[in-house]
């Protein structure tokens, strides 16, 4: 049984008093120190290097509600969920692009995002796509393993907030109000035979620290408990979306670097993905500073990258559909939230290179699980 | 000096022969031309990718084109199977790799633990069994465990490769004591690979009298990959030859006092 705090017993191990330490304030000088130690340790388990990836929105239905969130069921937006040939559609242009890793995106909704739809996308990307990963609502192990069986390489799942609290707050219908069953989750898509297993917060919800030190936590139990998994940790913070809402926390630029040189310093081997949330400039800072993994040309909306599944928007509110007397020709479904760095992935690629970092877009081949 | 002593030996793998005892792994590096530059100046003539960053299909992708630049008729291209957790996995990529126009060499490494990434000792046995019945000539990388090392020696693998220390880690040869039991038995070529950050540490080990030493992060990372290549090029070949015409051993300094046999010289 999981304690009121998560994982609180860890947090009196070494490593995590340490990285307490590392993100208790600190002088500019400090910060610079740990910058460069985060930049050592990165370049030695990662070289020089940066792999790259793209999200492909499958569907933005929801049956959560969720304050922050765009998807949210409350909101009333154009929605829909792609067909599969509209999925393959919307793969090969990423592939084009150089995609050889993507992750398939989806709000929860059983009903049009099952395990069955799920299972025929992957494997129709399987030809298409050396590496797909999944970020979608959680399951039991049970509904993984087809999902792994049919290519699926990772599993995204975001803890959103480690303070029980504020995550009953902010979670107000749906499957997701249940804390404990999406904090398990990794666990389960471990034992379904995940290779790599995302997790992460969303800053922004509650105090830094706090969220901080039980992801690092939260790291540790999975480190120790998937041993064979590659654990990849996002630090994503609010942007703007559908529903207006506001950062109640804020992280700032300076804590953001902080917390990306303590995770680096701490978890050496744990790989650190920065999105399209964050401006160009600081994308770029952070570059040589701890992260491993960049998305790039990120689209936040099903069908974004080439107009697909136009045919079926509808708006949807609290699950109802409004039938709507009049749609634009050009409107398209509703994003999960506005992207700051809206670079091509080749312009991403040819910053990587300038500042001497190898863009890896493929390292995973499909072959190492099946015949 | 002997007539052995007088010129280096070649070290020889399977029915290969090798003037260089330097090999190189090609990942973590900024560019490929920085690859393929460290590549030259290190003199190695065995190299080795990971398949899982290569294409596989033939189709020639652009993003994903590491073959590219090494030059087969210049370098062994050793695939390895770094991405494999178990040993259906690795011998599954060893087979692609053939079927894909590579040698029938593989490095095996079967590292089942991202965070240190440790071979899997029980795992990669059961893939040499395998490997060396269909004919693969197997270089096989494993924890510095000298019975490990027999048993792989038993199924036939060209050589056993044991790690100094984890990979990428710069420490060195922390399995020191292992490392010298191994070559003490070895009836095959010992590769010290993983770990080594230093050139002094490759001449370590070239001193110790392991046959080769695989370089990778240490090159790959450097503000100047090629003179570092450079750097563990001269350090193999120091070490090499210290070895083949033999280190004298260290003497236990003299006292300048004899506290317990002074008084023998007493008057």
């Amino acid at each position: 049984m999981l304690s009121e705090e998560p994982f609180a017993s860890l947090l009196r191990t070494p490593l995590l008093r340490r990285f307490a330490q590392l993100i208790e304030s600190r002088s500019d000088a400090e910060l610079e120190q740990m910058a460069r130690l985060s930049q050592q340790t990165t370049l030695k388990h990662f070289g020089k290097t940066i792999r790259l990836f793209a999200p492909l929105y499958l569907s933005n239905e929801c049956i959560n509600s969720c304050a922050y969130c765009g998807f949210s069921r409350e909101n009333a937006i154009l929605r829909v969920t792609l067909e599969i040939d509209e999925v393959v559609h919307e793969a090969r242009y990423l592939a084009a692009e150089g995609f050889r890793n993507v992750l398939l995106v989806a709000g929860e909704h059983p009903k049009f995002v099952s395990s069955g739809y799920l299972e025929l996308c992957v494997q129709r990307l399987a030809t298409e796509i050396p590496s797909v990963s999944l970020e979608v609502g959680p399951m039991e192990t049970a509904d993984y393993i087809p999902l792994v069986k049919a290519g699926a390489e990772g599993l995204v799942v975001y803890q959103e907030t480690y303070h029980r609290a504020t995550y009953a707050e902010m979670h107000t219908t749906g499957p997701k109000k249940d804390f404990d069953w999406r904090l398990a989750c990794p666990e389960r898509a471990y034992e379904a035979g995940f290779r790599r297993i995302g997790v992460g917060a969303l800053f922004g919800l509650w105090h830094w620290r706090e969220e901080a030190l039980a992801l690092a936590a939260h790291i540790e139990h999975l480190l120790k408990r998937c041993w064979k998994a590659q654990i990849t940790v996002s630090l994503p913070r609010l942007r703007p979306a559908a529903g207006e809402f506001q950062p109640r926390h804020l992280l700032s630029d300076r804590e953001f670097v902080q917390l990306v040189c303590a995770l680096r310093i701490t978890f050496p081997q744990v790989g650190i993905v920065l999105s399209t949330r964050e401006t160009p400039q600081l994308r770029d800072a952070l570059i040589p500073l701890g992260v491993t993994m960049m998305s790039a040309g990120a689209c936040t909306e099903p069908g974004g990258y080439t107009g697909q599944g136009k045919a079926a928007l509808h708006k949807t509110v609290r699950g109802k559909q409004i039938v709507l007397e009049y749609l634009d020709p050009n409107a398209h479904a509703t994003e999960q939230f506005a992207i700051a760095d809206e670079r091509s992935p080749r312009e991403i690629a040819e910053t990587l290179r300038r500042r001497g970092y190898e863009p890896v877009w493929k390292d995973w081949d499909k072959a190492i699980l099946s015949a | 000096m002997t007539a052995m002593a007088d010129k280096p030996e070649k070290l020889k793998i399977a029915n290969r022969e090798f003037t260089s005892r330097l090999m190189l792994g090609t990942g973590k590096f900024s560019s490929n031309d920085q690859m393929a530059a460290a590549l030259e100046a290190s003199g190695a003539e065995i190299v080795t990718v990971a398949l899982r960053r290569a294409d596989l299909t033939g189709k020639g992708d652009a993003f994903a084109n590491i073959l590219d630049f090494i030059d087969p008729k210049k370098y062994l291209l050793l695939p390895n199977t770094s991405g494999a957790m178990n040993a259906e996995e690795a011998v599954r990529l060893a087979r692609l790799a053939v079927a894909a126009g590579l040698p029938n060499w593989v490095k095996l490494e079967i590292h089942p633990d991202p965070r240190y990434l440790l071979p899997d000792p029980i795992e990669t046995l059961r893939a040499a069994e395998i490997l060396v019945a269909e004919n693969f000539v197997v270089l096989p990388y494993i924890n510095a465990d000298p019975i490990l090392a027999k048993r792989l020696q038993d199924v036939g693998t060209a050589t056993v490769m044991p790690l100094g220390s984890p990979i990428g880690s710069n420490r060195g040869i922390e399995t020191r004591a292992q490392i010298e039991i191994i070559i003490e038995q070895a009836t095959v070529p010992v590769v010290v690979d993983a770990g080594l950050g230093a050139p002094s540490q490759a001449a370590e080990a070239m001193e110790m009298g392991a046959s080769a030493v695989l370089v990778n992060t240490a090159i790959a990372i450097a503000s100047s990959p090629v003179r570092m290549a450079q750097a563990f090029k001269k350090a193999v070949e120091a070490g090499r030859d210290a070895y083949e015409i033999g280190v004298a051993a260290p003497l236990a300094t003299a006292s300048a006092t004899s506290p317990l046999t002074g008084f023998l010289h007493a008057s």
